[in-house]
Parts: C-alpha cells; sequence; structure tokens
C-alpha cells in the first residue's frame, strides 16, 4: 500500500523501448497520480518475484520513482524494507566493487557493473512527501543504484567496462 | 618454431575444449593466446599456438573428427598502434535488431583511424547488444567523433555509449 492505494501491477517494458533510454521527470510526492503511479510500481514489484527493485520507466512512467525490496536476497546486508521513493538522489558513494547485474527489462543477458557498496540516497515518501534518508551497502546500495541508472535512461549495457563483460544469463542467481 | 592461428567450430558438448587442447599438446605445440565462446550452442574457439610443427602437418594430427579445425600460418605480429600512442575506449550499442549495424558503427571509428580490439554482440528477444574495445589515435577530435556515432544511432533507432575506458589502478 501506497497512501492507502493498492495498485495495480503492470506490464513491464523490455528493452530496446524508448522509455527505458529517455531521463525521466521530478515529481510532486503528494500529487493523486504519483502516489497512484506509486502504487502500481510496488504492486508490479510484488508480483516479480525474481527482481528485487524497479523503477518507474520499467513500467512506462517517466517518473522519478523506484521501488525496491531486497529482504529476501542471499546477498544482502542492510536492507531499509519495501520501499517506494520519490525523486531519489544519491548523495555518497563509497567503496566500488565490481558485480554481475541482471534486469528485468533485459531478460537475456547480464553484465558486469562497477557499483559502490555503500550509499547515501535522499528522497521523499510518495502520499506524506516526508523527507528520507537511506543508508544501504551490499546488494541494496546495487539494487538501489541500478533502480537510479534507469531514471537517467541507462541500463546496464551501458555501464559495462568492455567487449568481455557482457553475458547471457544462465543462472537465475544472475539477478 | 611457426606460429599458428587455429579456429574451432562444433556443437556444444562437454569435453570439447578438453579434446583439441589435449589433441594440441600431443602435437607439441604451446597455446599462446586464446578465447572461446558458444554463439547459439555452438562452440567457437580461436587458438594462437607455437610449435615445431607448421600449419599444415599441425592440421593434419590434430585429432577433432566432430569439429570444423583450421590452422594458418601466423607470420607475425602486427601492431597498428603504438605501445602508449592509443586512447582505450568501450563503446556499447543497444537497440533493435537490423542488418547492418555493426557495419555502420565500425565504418564511422575506421574513418577516424579507431580500431575495435574486442567486441561481442547478443541477441536477446528484439534487443541488439554491441559491446566493443575500441582503440583511438591521440589526435582524434573525440567529441566529434561521437557526435557522428550519435546521427549513425539515431539512423539505427539505436542508443549508443562512448566512454574512456576507467582502468581500476590496484
Amino acid at each position: 500500500m501506497v497512501g492507502g492505494r493498492k495498485g495495480t501491477p503492470r506490464e513491464i517494458l523490455g528493452a530496446p523501448h524508448p522509455l527505458l533510454s529517455a531521463t525521466t521527470e521530478p515529481v510532486d510526492p503528494t500529487a493523486p497520480e504519483v502516489v497512484a503511479a506509486a502504487a502500481d510500481l510496488l504492486a508490479t514489484l510484488r508480483r516479480e518475484t525474481s527482481t528485487p527493485g524497479l523503477a518507474a520507466p520499467q513500467i512506462g512512467l517517466s517518473w522519478r520513482l523506484i521501488a525496491f525490496d531486497t529482504r529476501l536476497h542471499p546477498r544482502s546486508r542492510s536492507w531499509a524494507g519495501e520501499l517506494v521513493l520519490a525523486n531519489p538522489r544519491l548523495a555518497s558513494a563509497s567503496h566500488w566493487d565490481p558485480g554481475r547485474e541482471g534486469c528485468a527489462s533485459i531478460p537475456g543477458l547480464t553484465a558486469d557493473v562497477l557499483r559502490a557498496s555503500r550509499i547515501t540516497v535522499h528522497a521523499h515518501l510518495p502520499g506524506t512527501g516526508e523527507p528520507v534518508t537511506i543508508e544501504a551497502d551490499a546488494l541494496e546500495a546495487r539494487c538501489i543504484q541500478h533502480q537510479l541508472d534507469h531514471l537517467d535512461g541507462l541500463l546496464i549495457l551501458d555501464r559495462v567496462p568492455g567487449a568481455l563483460s557482457l553475458h547471457r544469463r544462465l543462472h537465475s542467481c544472475d539477478s | 618454431m611457426g606460429l599458428s592461428a587455429v579456429t574451432v567450430l562444433g556443437v556444444d558438448r562437454p569435453g570439447v575444449i578438453a579434446a583439441v587442447t589435449g589433441s594440441l599438446a600431443d602435437c607439441g605445440a604451446n597455446i599462446q593466446d586464446s578465447t572461446m565462446t558458444l554463439l547459439g550452442g555452438h562452440v567457437a574457439m580461436m587458438l594462437l599456438v607455437s610449435g615445431d610443427l607448421d600449419s599444415a602437418e599441425l592440421l593434419k594430427r590434430l585429432c577433432a573428427p566432430d569439429l570444423v579445425v583450421t590452422a594458418s600460418a601466423i607470420e607475425a605480429q602486427r601492431h597498428f598502434c603504438e605501445e602508449g600512442g592509443g586512447l582505450g575506449y568501450v563503446l556499447t550499442v543497444h537497440g533493435p535488431d537490423r542488418p547492418g549495424i555493426i557495419s555502420a558503427i565500425s565504418a564511422v571509428l575506421a574513418e577516424d583511424g579507431g580500431n575495435i580490439t574486442g567486441m561481442s554482440t547478443r541477441l536477446t528477444g528484439r534487443l541488439y547488444v554491441l559491446i566493443a574495445d575500441v582503440e583511438l589515435p591521440k589526435e582524434v577530435d573525440v567529441a566529434a567523433l561521437m557526435r557522428r556515432l550519435a546521427a549513425v544511432g539515431a539512423c539505427l533507432d539505436s542508443e549508443i555509449t562512448f566512454r574512456p575506458v576507467e582502468p581500476d589502478l590496484l
């Protein structure tokens, strides 16, 4: 539930859909249509049990909204719980590590991507508009950065360090 | 001592690499460089090997009955860019699949003397992905090259990223 709304799961767009390569717009976190979109994003994330995070462009909305819940992932250390964030902004990033990532919008491939393993993110909660600060590490930090990239029109394919860093997805644990 | 380029193609199964490399070892061939990948369920392998046998003799003695193997003599290593004379970049292209993507992109790079030193392409569903390591001569106007790449990308309906390699210095 976001702002008292249950939300409706939506279809996840797959690359090369142009929305996935577009920069998104900031939102008013208290606006009813934004709260409704946040609820839909969360409902979609709950349905897609293979991924711990989603961003609004993946469900066809060019808005700065992300949702994540890394509690069940085996590589999680920190977990903020199940959250939807409006206008998230990376405030600090450190301890960079390479890691292999998949993406719900790119079903067949994974890629090696360098990410900070400790981050601080400022955002607002849809509904109340309350400001929040998230301190995340390990898988949760990687997941949040992956979603932030979606808001800037970037896919993991735009982050690979070299020609041999792209892989076919062979195992479900790649995600 | 001769240097040979060996290519191996065949249906993928466990033991293919062991069979090829074992046979090379039996021929006294030393593997200097190699790469292998799977292409649509087929194993594709390329090796540079050195040894006493010339390419023709090596091909004759290689035991790989269910594989397509070629061997060619290599005269010398060629360097298109002087050591330390080039700048490394990573090019990524992704968009809807269509014929001509590689040729269009590589032609733009070639106009400026850009050398593709590694490349992988993958097709998954409708999505076509190309990742390439590119070495550019130092004198290239990179901003102008990026504008030309962007224009070609727009014609191909594809997104193109071109950025300097940032090596990890540990």
